[in-house]
This record gives C-alpha cells, sequence and structure tokens, in this order.
C-alpha cells in the first residue's frame, strides 16, 4: 500500500527535512506518496512533484490546515493514512506536534526519531539522551514514524515528475487557532540547515559574550547554536539549543567553544562532518569527538580565530 | 479550575547511562530515580497558575509500579493537592500511558493537563499529544509561556525557527518545554507535609484500558564511537588544519 511522506512547509517553499524524510521512507522499501496539507500551497505541491521517486503529492489546501495545527493535520492524516503502511515525517517541532495525535487515532505506537530502518518493522532509535541507541520492532500493521533528518541523506530535490491530485476533505476540530509567531531574524542560516555551525557552551560566561561568536559565524556563512548549559543559565534563548532535547545538527563544520561535551549535547552535534572544540579544560569530554582540539581561554583564541579566517 | 499533572519516575538526569553487556535493555541497577525534569516543569507550572488564582486545584497523577509513589510524593511537596497513581508492573507505553491518563482525565475533568515534552529515558515526546488525540483536546506542545484567559489558554511554544503562538479552547492539554519556568526546591515543612495528602491508586482496570503492548525492544547498544582527533597548539595551526587538511573552510 505504499508510505504517505508528510512534508513540512511555510505554504511557500518544501522545508528540506522533507528530503530526508523522503529518503528514510524509501529505506522502507513501499512506493511513495506525498501528502502537503496547508493554506494556499500549491508551490509546495508542486516542488514536492518534483521529488524523484514519488509516486504522487497529495494537496490540501484549506485555511484549517494553515500552520500545521495538530489539531486539525492529525485528523487528515489519520483519514489518508488508511490508503498506506507507513505515515512518515521529519522529528522537527511540526512533526513531533502532528504525528503522535496521528498514532494514537489509528490506535498505534509511534517509533519516534528513527536513525536507521533495519527492516519494514524494525528501526533503531536513540534513548537516553543518546546514551543508548535501541532497536524497536513494532507489531503494528500500519507504522507511524518520526525520522532523525540528519540520519539520512536527502534525496534529490528535482529530478522527478509526480502527479500532483488535489484532496478535498477539511477537518476543522475548532478547538485551537493560530494567534501569531516570531521567528529569529537572522541574516544566517537556520541552524539545522546550515554548513558550518558555531556554538558556545557554560563557557562564554553570559549572553553579551556570544557576540564574540558573530564575527567568526559572518566570515564561515555559518549558524549560531548553544549548549542546553547555556539555555539553562539564560545566555541564549532554547531555540539556539543543539542536543538531544533541542535541535540535531550534522554540519559540514561544527565549533563548540566552551562546551564540556555533555552526552546530551554530543547526541546534538557528533554526526558533524568535522568537529572543532576549543575549550580551557583539556580534560573535557568534548575533547573525545573533536577533530581538532585547541586548549586555549576562549575569549584570547576566539578574537585571534576571526583575525585569521 | 482543576488541573491535571502527570509526572514520570526516570533515571536521574545526573546518571550515564549504560546498555548491560548482553545488550538486552539498558543497566538500571543501583541508578538513582527521580521525577523527569520536565515534569518538575510540568508541576511547577501548574504550581504558579494555583498560586496566581487561576487553578483551584492541582492534582498529580503517575503511572507505574509501586516506586513512582515516590514521585508523586515529590509533585506533592512542591505544591500539588492531591495524587493519583495508576499501578502498572513496570513501564508501558506512551500509547497505554495516553489511554490511561484519558481515563483520570474523565474521572476528574481538568480544564488543563500539563506534562513534560518528553521524558528522557524513552526521549519519545508522544503522551501529551496522543492524549489530546484520544481526548479530543487541543494541545500546545514545547510551552515558554502560558496564560488562561477565561475558557482559552494562550500557549507560546518552542518552534523550530522561533516562537509560535496558539490559542486553544479549554479542556486543553500542555506540554513543557525548558524555558517555561524554574522550578522551586520543595522545602523540609512542604515534603513533611506531602506525606500526609491524598493520594489514591487506580488499577488498569478502574479505567477500562488494557495494557498491550505494541513495540519490543530487540537490542539495546552503545552509540557509535567517533574517533577523537589531534590537539592542535595554536590558532594558526587550527586555521591552517581546517583550511588544507579538512578542507572545509
Amino acid at each position: 500500500m505504499g508510505t504517505l511522506v508528510v512534508a513540512e512547509h511555510d505554504n511557500a517553499t518544501l522545508n528540506p527535512a522533507t528530503l530526508n524524510a523522503v529518503a528514510a521512507a524509501q529505506a522502507l522499501g513501499a512506493d511513495i506518496d506525498i501528502l502537503v496539507a496547508g493554506n494556499g500551497c500549491a508551490a509546495v505541491g508542486e516542488a514536492a512533484a518534483k521529488v524523484p521517486g514519488v509516486g504522487k503529492v497529495l494537496v490540501a489546501d484549506n485555511a484549517a490546515y494553515d500552520h500545521a495545527l495538530a489539531e486539525n493535520t492529525s485528523l487528515l492524516v489519520a483519514e489518508l493514512a488508511a490508503g498506506y503502511d507507513n505515515v512518515v515525517a521529519a522529528a522537527t517541532t511540526s512533526g513531533k506536534n502532528v504525528m503522535p495525535r496521528v498514532a494514537a487515532l489509528l490506535d498505534v505506537a509511534q517509533i519516534s526519531d528513527i536513525i536507521s530502518v533495519e527492516a519494514a518493522d524494525t528501526f533503531k532509535r536513540p534513548i537516553y539522551a543518546g546514551n543508548v541507541i535501541a532497536t524497536v520492532q513494532t507489531a503494528d500493521a500500519k507504522k507511524v514514524i518520526t525520522v532523525r533528518a540528519t540520519a539520512f541523506d536527502p534525496v534529490a530535490a528535482e529530478g522527478g515528475s509526480a502527479a500532483v491530485e488535489a484532496v478535498d476533505a477539511v477537518h476543522d476540530a475548532g478547538v485551537s487557532s493560530f494567534v501569531g509567531e516570531e521567528l529569529a531574524q537572522s541574516d544566517r542560516p537556520e541552524l539545522t540547515a546550515a554548513p558550518v555551525v558555531i556554538s558556545g557552551g557554560r563557557g562564554m560566561q553570559n549572553g553579551d559574550n556570544f557576540k564574540l561568536l558573530d564575527g567568526i559565524a559572518d566570515k564561515l556563512g555559518a549558524a549560531i547554536g548553544a549548549s542546553r548549559a547555556a539555555v539553562d543559565a539564560g545566555f541564549v534563548p532554547n531555540d539556539m539549543q543543539v542536543g538531544q532535547t533541542g535541535k540535531i545538527v550534522a554540519p559540514e563544520l561544527y565549533i563548540a567553544v566552551g562546551i564540556s561535551g555533555a552526552i546530551q549535547h554530543l547526541a546534538g552535534m557528533k554526526d558533524s562532518k568535522v568537529i572543532v572544540a576549543i575549550n580551557k579544560d583539556e580534560d573535557a569530554p568534548i575533547f573525545q569527538v573533536a577533530d581538532y582540539g585547541l586548549v586555549a581561554d576562549l575569549f584570547e583564541a576566539l578574537p585571534e580565530l576571526e583575525g585569521k579566517l | 479550575m482543576k488541573v491535571l499533572v502527570a509526572v514520570k519516575r526516570v533515571v536521574d538526569y545526573n546518571v550515564k547511562v549504560r546498555a548491560k553487556a548482553d545488550g538486552s535493555d539498558v543497566d538500571l541497577n543501583n541508578v538513582k530515580m527521580s521525577i523527569n525534569p520536565f515534569c518538575e516543569i510540568a508541576v511547577e507550572e501548574a504550581v504558579r497558575l494555583k498560586e496566581a488564582g487561576v487553578a483551584t486545584e492541582v492534582i498529580a497523577v503517575s503511572i507505574g509500579d509501586k516506586a513512582c509513589q515516590e514521585q508523586i510524593r515529590t509533585a506533592l511537596a512542591l505544591g500539588a493537592d492531591r495524587g493519583i497513581q495508576v499501578e502498572t508492573d513496570g513501564p508501558v507505553e506512551p500509547l497505554v500511558v495516553a489511554k490511561l491518563l484519558k481515563g483520570v482525565v474523565e474521572k476528574e475533568e481538568p480544564q488543563l493537563v500539563i506534562l513534560g515534552k518528553q521524558s528522557i529515558d524513552g526521549d519519545n515526546n508522544q503522551t501529551g499529544q496522543m492524549l489530546g488525540a484520544l481526548a479530543g483536546m487541543a494541545q500546545g506542545t514545547f510551552a515558554s509561556e502560558v496564560k488562561v484567559d477565561g475558557d482559552q489558554v494562550q500557549v507560546t511554544r518552542e518552534v523550530d525557527g522561533g516562537l509560535q503562538t496558539v490559542s486553544l479552547k479549554l479542556p486543553a492539554i500542555v506540554t513543557t518545554d525548558l524555558r517555561l519556568n524554574e522550578p522551586r526546591y520543595a522545602s523540609l515543612p512542604n515534603i513533611m507535609k506531602a506525606k500526609k495528602k491524598q493520594l489514591d491508586v487506580y488499577s488498569p482496570a478502574d479505567l477500562g484500558v488494557e495494557v498491550k503492548q505494541h513495540l519490543t525492544l530487540v537490542k539495546v547498544e552503545p552509540p557509535a564511537e567517533r574517533q577523537a582527533g589531534i590537539k592542535v597548539e595554536s590558532v594558526d595551526e587550527l586555521v591552517d588544519k581546517l583550511k588544507n587538511e579538512a578542507k572545509v573552510i
């Protein structure tokens, strides 16, 4: 019956994490359709149709699905799931919000945040903040799965020509509404999509000192992240948090500054291609995963690094 | 209004959990157990709603074997008024937890149910959303701010690009993120008082729920080790390595 991938988007563009979810869906082996549910989202439907290897793209275009409100979107996905073996979405905040409702409506378990497909019913996923990798097998005929995007190489965005079909079903639970959003305004790339990420930890000492990362980020085209310790200490907002309970990143280059390397943090960045650690404590666990470690006072090393890039 | 807050007994967040040598499960022998940190934030939020005069009663519920009464008592010491334990043989899956919580919701009819966004053992991030679907309630997940206003609650949510605010019709579900609040410490007098607070025990059958297992844990293993690299002596050497060896800048 195939796999339905729930696309993530903002009604204008397809979020690239969807391409990682499609890659995971391919590993399941069944035919793949994509669902684009939104409001005025025709352009996203067209973009999804270009993803190679997709049978058809279902477009549910209605005000009820604006901002992917979980109450409404989950009813739609659960209805469409009747025609599929698997329903898959990226484990973004949107996927995490909607998919467990879908699973509950279908009376099946959800398999969260998978990092590999071992068989059509068996998956690996990190538990205990990434300290342990569990292999789980589901007995449910229908599977609801969220995918850790960084664990699957994305499929190409172009090259396919899937049919686009409109879905007329309108589900409005009438219990929730969108009030507003405050999206971080930044000229920098988004954390989970940036080719370079530079993160600060408790060693930054305060929020003001995060400015020391700005110049380096500008020169490298990097996004700026933080450890949970830095967020907990109130230095920076939670949307900058890299780690098991924050964002999972896997850039080409990850620079950890003043971060000791708690497993919670490592779980969020250890798939990065090259890791650099700058820390004055030479025994910090971060050095055990760093390709290049520099034992130095960050307040001296950062300005010097910025000058030499 | 009544607020129901769910708490889970988990391995203390300072414990480094390891897989057993035979890979059958994680080794939890003699490790310290605590209330899940996100659940602690949920309790704090409920207690603050009561202190602000919004909530009239805070009920802490936990699901598990008798040991989880310890975490219910913790919630009571933090300010919850009474507790409910749903007794199961050890841990159950999020879908079952959601069904049991739905049973408690039907009994207690709270206007707000507050849960942690995920527990730090299973890292599933499912229960609140599942309860929402089963009970037909709206949800504000990953909350960083909760404002009750008449028959609505406004929840500001931590989403990937920043913050999103939604308005939900009560009764509703809130799951907590880190920045929602900073939980207080329980004082000794409150810990003593908590021992005398009412704690009811239900069985899944009392709530009309069949405990079913959907998932089998095949094995657990340590994560793939990343090879440690080298230490460089200077910023110059670092820049040189990144340019000429790793070729990433």
